[in-house]
């Protein structure tokens, strides 16, 4: 019988949830790497026993960990993130050159084909990759020193490459994503880079539709149709047909479309799911309600989710990378809060539990379906 | 060669699995200096490059404090000698963090 693995990294360590296939009994595992950052944490689809976890830390800097047991034991990898050659400055916020400085992986993304290889992105922004299981990382220097990436400024979070999407059907296109620099994309397996931020209006910007500044929050894809890409941008929902080299918005009859985690449905490529937030300002759910919405035609036309969910007196956040979908018949979607919930829905977004409510801050939830 | 302790941060002692209390013991040839027992630490426990100083720069990270002696060493010379108690290891070589760096 089918089982799923929900990985979630927070605040203060990593936590991992089991269940069967019915979802509705969890096993927790964890703390893992107690007190430190998990940004992240995702396995390799083609030896789902091996998960990799960014791990970082204000004191002790940035590590690499790695399992190849599903996260039973875990062992340091490399954590030597060095920029190729002399890194360069891009825009500090008040304007003026500001060398590129290594803080941590915000993201890390393993091949689809190859369980020894995997990327992570970086802030300062820069992908790296790994060809040894982690054991050692060499950047990908072509985006870092893209013709637009003197230009290139901070988000509030700092400037980090939190999206990679690797392309299923084409093993030489990788999406990222920087804040606030935008979308990125390679044709050549990250040796050149061009901006896919045609048709993004950012109107903090000085010309709203430039081609690079815009507050990426989030990418998603679904496999089957890997030309269609889903956005949570700053504000604005959006989505494009041709890999990013066009954008439309479908915000729609959103109540509020600023937003960080967007997911795409794993059987229906045009169902997709957001977590609407009340604004830039107050990263909170509108009127004290925790919604997910939910468009069945890609876009534009939108439905709240709510059975199950708190709907009074409720002021978490779900961060960029905290939704997850699972690949079971009846497609389960999962996210998770800074108030410390895992929330699950076993029917596509129908119903929802918290299989766990007082974990430290969320950072981010991968799921794991496995045989 | 001296035998030097060093007294460890928990984070920092869970995360090189090391299991037999906050201190190590490190053999490191004279001049004893913080640069020569962060060597000796790292090739002991390679896990631990990357959490006291830049992997690359060798700089002590900005949240991290040596202190010995009741002495704040953080921003000495990281070639200086340490003090004469931590060569003869009556004490230990302190590595903190700092109280700060943290979100909460």
């Amino acid at each position: 019988m089918s089982s799923v693995r929900v990985l979630a990294g927070t605040r203060k360590g990593a936590f991992i949830l089991t269940s069967d296939g019915k979802r509705k009994d969890w096993k927790i595992s964890g703390p893992h790497f107690t007190g430190w950052e998990i940004y992240h944490m995702k396995a390799s689809p083609v030896a789902p026993n091996r998960i990799y976890a960014s791990q970082s830390s204000g004191w002790f800097g940035q590590q690499i960990q790695r399992s190849d047991d599903g996260g039973e034991t875990w062992n340091p990898v490399s954590a030597k993130f060095d920029y190729d050659g002399v890194p360069g400055t891009h825009q500090w916020y008040d304007g003026t050159p500001h060398p590129w400085e290594f803080k941590r992986v915000w993201h890390i993304e393993p091949s689809l084909t190859d369980p020894e290889t995997v990327f992570a992105g970086a802030e300062d922004a820069a992908l790296f990759k790994s060809t040894d299981g982690g054991n050692s990382w060499t950047e990908l220097p072509g985006l870092r020193t893209n013709a637009t990436a003197p230009g290139w400024q901070p988000g509030a979070g700092g400037m980090c490459l939190h999206t990679v999407i690797l392309d299923p059907t084409n093993p030489e296109r990788i999406v990222i994503a920087i804040s606030a620099a935008g979308a990125f994309r390679s044709d050549d397996g990250g040796k050149t880079w061009k901006p896919i931020n045609k048709g993004l209006n950012s109107k903090f910007l000085p010309d709203p539709t430039a081609e690079v500044g815009h507050c990426v929050h989030h990418i998603a894809m679904n496999s089957k149709t890997p030309k269609t890409l889903f956005m949570q941008k700053h504000w604005d929902v959006m989505r494009s047909d041709d890999a990013g080299d066009q954008w439309t918005e479908i915000s729609g009859n959103l109540p509020t479309d600023f937003g960080f985690a967007i997911d795409v449905h794993t059987h229906e490529p045009e169902t997709v799911y957001v977590v609407p937030i009340k604004s830039d300002s107050e990263h909170f759910p509108l009127d004290g309600k925790l919604q997910v919405f939910r468009s069945r035609t890609g876009g534009n036309e939108w439905e709240p989710l709510t059975k199950g969910l708190p709907q009074q007196d409720c002021y978490v956040n779900v961060l960029r990378d905290a939704m997850s979908v699972d690949a079971l018949d009846d497609c389960g979607i999962y996210f998770g809060t800074t108030g410390g919930q895992v929330y699950c829905s076993p029917n596509g977004g129908d119903d929802w539990t918290a299989i766990t409510e007082h974990l430290p801050a969320v950072l981010s939830v991968e799921v794991q379906t496995l045989a | 060669m001296s035998m030097i302790r060093v007294e460890l941060p928990a984070p920092l002692l869970r995360h090189a699995k090391i299991t037999s209390g906050h201190e190590v013991l490190l053999e490191v040839d004279a001049p004893v200096t913080v640069r020569r027992v962060l060597d000796a630490l790292e090739a002991a426990h390679p896990t631990l490059c990357g959490t006291i100083r830049d992997q690359t720069t060798k700089g002590r990270r900005a949240f991290i404090r040596f202190f010995a002696c009741s002495e704040d060493l953080s921003n000495d010379s990281p070639d200086e000698p340490l003090p004469d108690a931590v060569i003869a290891g009556l004490e230990p070589l302190i590595v903190l963090g700092a109280i700060a760096g943290g979100l909460g």
